[in-house]
């Protein structure tokens, strides 16, 4: 039984977070995504906000399950998890651990930052220029707007002749 | 009409534009003409559905009968669905496919960067989360009036005949009524009026890229914002709908 003077810290809280892997991208947690906004004590209940990365993603409610069942293994059990839409998720909130281990992954990291020209601006826009995860050439091609889940865009590296996911920048 | 009607049936228009055209979009599952293609509609599908779920999970907050976005979604008659008629309209060949996403993107990217700024807070947060992913929808379906319009003879030919059939159905999303008025003098949303210059604009540069002639302004299909709906509607619920009429409160 945890009362206030054995809870675990927010930030202790953090670390066991950082263990719980994406459902569709396991390489990286749901920290290094950015998907735990908060970590609080009220009174003698643990609220984990969490924001979804998509609206219509379906990997939301599994890792609200996945959260609560790390946090429960770990002796908490006044837990409530909430679900936070503002501010919207952005691909700037993934940490520069998990973008470098979505590289090691095969999946290219974000190459931008988002909020920036509005499509009316950005339709005169030249494609991005992104490069291989595996042989880090930039003579690639995109496929299609959406890879195997509606966060990645599918490309295909000319040179090493390898298909790879890119995390699409929102 | 008190002022939690008008925003009970504005966020049932909101949620209902979303769940007819994603509906839509899910029938090219399985059936589209690239593996590719297959997965971006389902996506965007995916992404429009989402939307949905926010959109009426708050209309039946607001309207306070214990109504969720599921039981909003399935168990309302055709009279009582709220989405413009261009949304409902059947997929046709992909060129109507993409040119209704189009002329529907267009608009819905001007709308929900309005509704960001609503004064009702979870209208606005539910439109900025939305805005991001109708952002690219409206970059793809764009892309793709572009490249069939300056494609092939064919292709041409097909995307001008879906620009032109579809005409008729946009006029309906500048039109205001009581309840948009409602809604835009509380601040809670736009002036629908305002959004039909930016949309001209858009769609006008985008038909003269893809050497496309885009019909002059005319009259205008309308009604689905009052329940008034094509034959087609009908259909679409009697396949949406069906398990849940069938199986009364089945889940899984």
């Amino acid at each position: 039984m945890i009362d206030s003077l054995t809870q675990p810290d927010p930030d202790q809280i953090r670390n066991w977070l950082a263990d719980v892997p994406d459902p569709e991208v396991p390489a990286v947690s749901v920290m290094d995504l950015g998907i735990v906004r908060d970590v609080q004590w009220q009174d003698d209940e643990l609220v984990v906000a969490i924001t979804p990365t998509y609206s219509g993603c379906p990997a939301t409610s599994v890792i609200a399950f996945e959260i609560e069942a790390a946090l429960r293994a770990k002796g908490i059990d006044r837990l409530r998890i909430e679900r936070r839409l503002s501010p919207p998720w952005t691909t700037d909130w993934i940490t520069q651990e998990g973008r470098q281990r979505l590289q090691a992954y095969g999946i290219a990291p974000p190459a931008e930052t988002a909020g920036g020209p509005s499509p009316f601006d950005r339709f005169l826009r030249k494609d991005l220029v992104i490069a291989c995860p595996r042989c880090q050439s930039e003579n690639t091609e995109r496929v299609s707007e959406f890879g195997s889940t509606p966060c990645k865009a599918q490309y295909r590296c000319r040179d090493c002749l390898e298909p790879f996911d890119y995390f699409k920048c929102i | 009409m008190n002022q939690q009607d008008a925003l009970f049936e504005y966020l049932l228009r909101l949620g209902d534009n979303a769940l007819i055209l994603g509906h839509r979009l899910s029938e090219w599952c399985g059936h589209s003409p690239a593996l590719e293609e297959d997965l971006a509609l389902s996506n965007v599908a995916l992404d429009l559905i989402g939307q949905t779920q926010l959109w009426l999970n708050l209309a039946g907050e607001v309207e306070g009968k214990g109504r969720d976005a599921d039981k909003l979604a399935y168990l309302r008659d055709g009279r009582d669905f709220r989405n413009v008629l261009l949304v409902e309209q059947p997929n046709g060949d992909f060129a109507v496919t993409m040119a209704r996403q189009f002329y529907f993107d267009a608009w819905h990217y001007l709308l929900l960067r309005e509704l960001a700024g609503s004064r009702d807070p979870r209208i606005a947060e539910i439109a900025a989360k939305g805005l991001k992913e109708v952002t690219y929808h409206l970059e793809r379906s764009r892309d793709w009036v572009l490249r069939l319009g300056d494609g092939t003879e064919e292709s041409h030919r097909r995307m001008q005949t879906a620009i032109e059939d579809l005409w008729m159905y946009t006029g309906e999303l500048f039109e205001s009524d009581e309840i948009d008025q409602a809604m835009a003098g509380e601040g809670l949303g736009p002036d629908l009026a305002t959004l039909q210059e930016p949309w001209l604009g858009l769609v006008r540069a985008t038909a003269e890229e893809a050497t496309l002639s885009l019909p002059q302004p005319g009259w205008a299909q309308k009604g689905g914002k009052r329940g008034i709906h094509s034959e087609h509607l009908g259909y679409i619920l009697a396949d949406l709908q069906f398990l849940q009429r069938a199986y009364p409160n089945a889940t899984w």
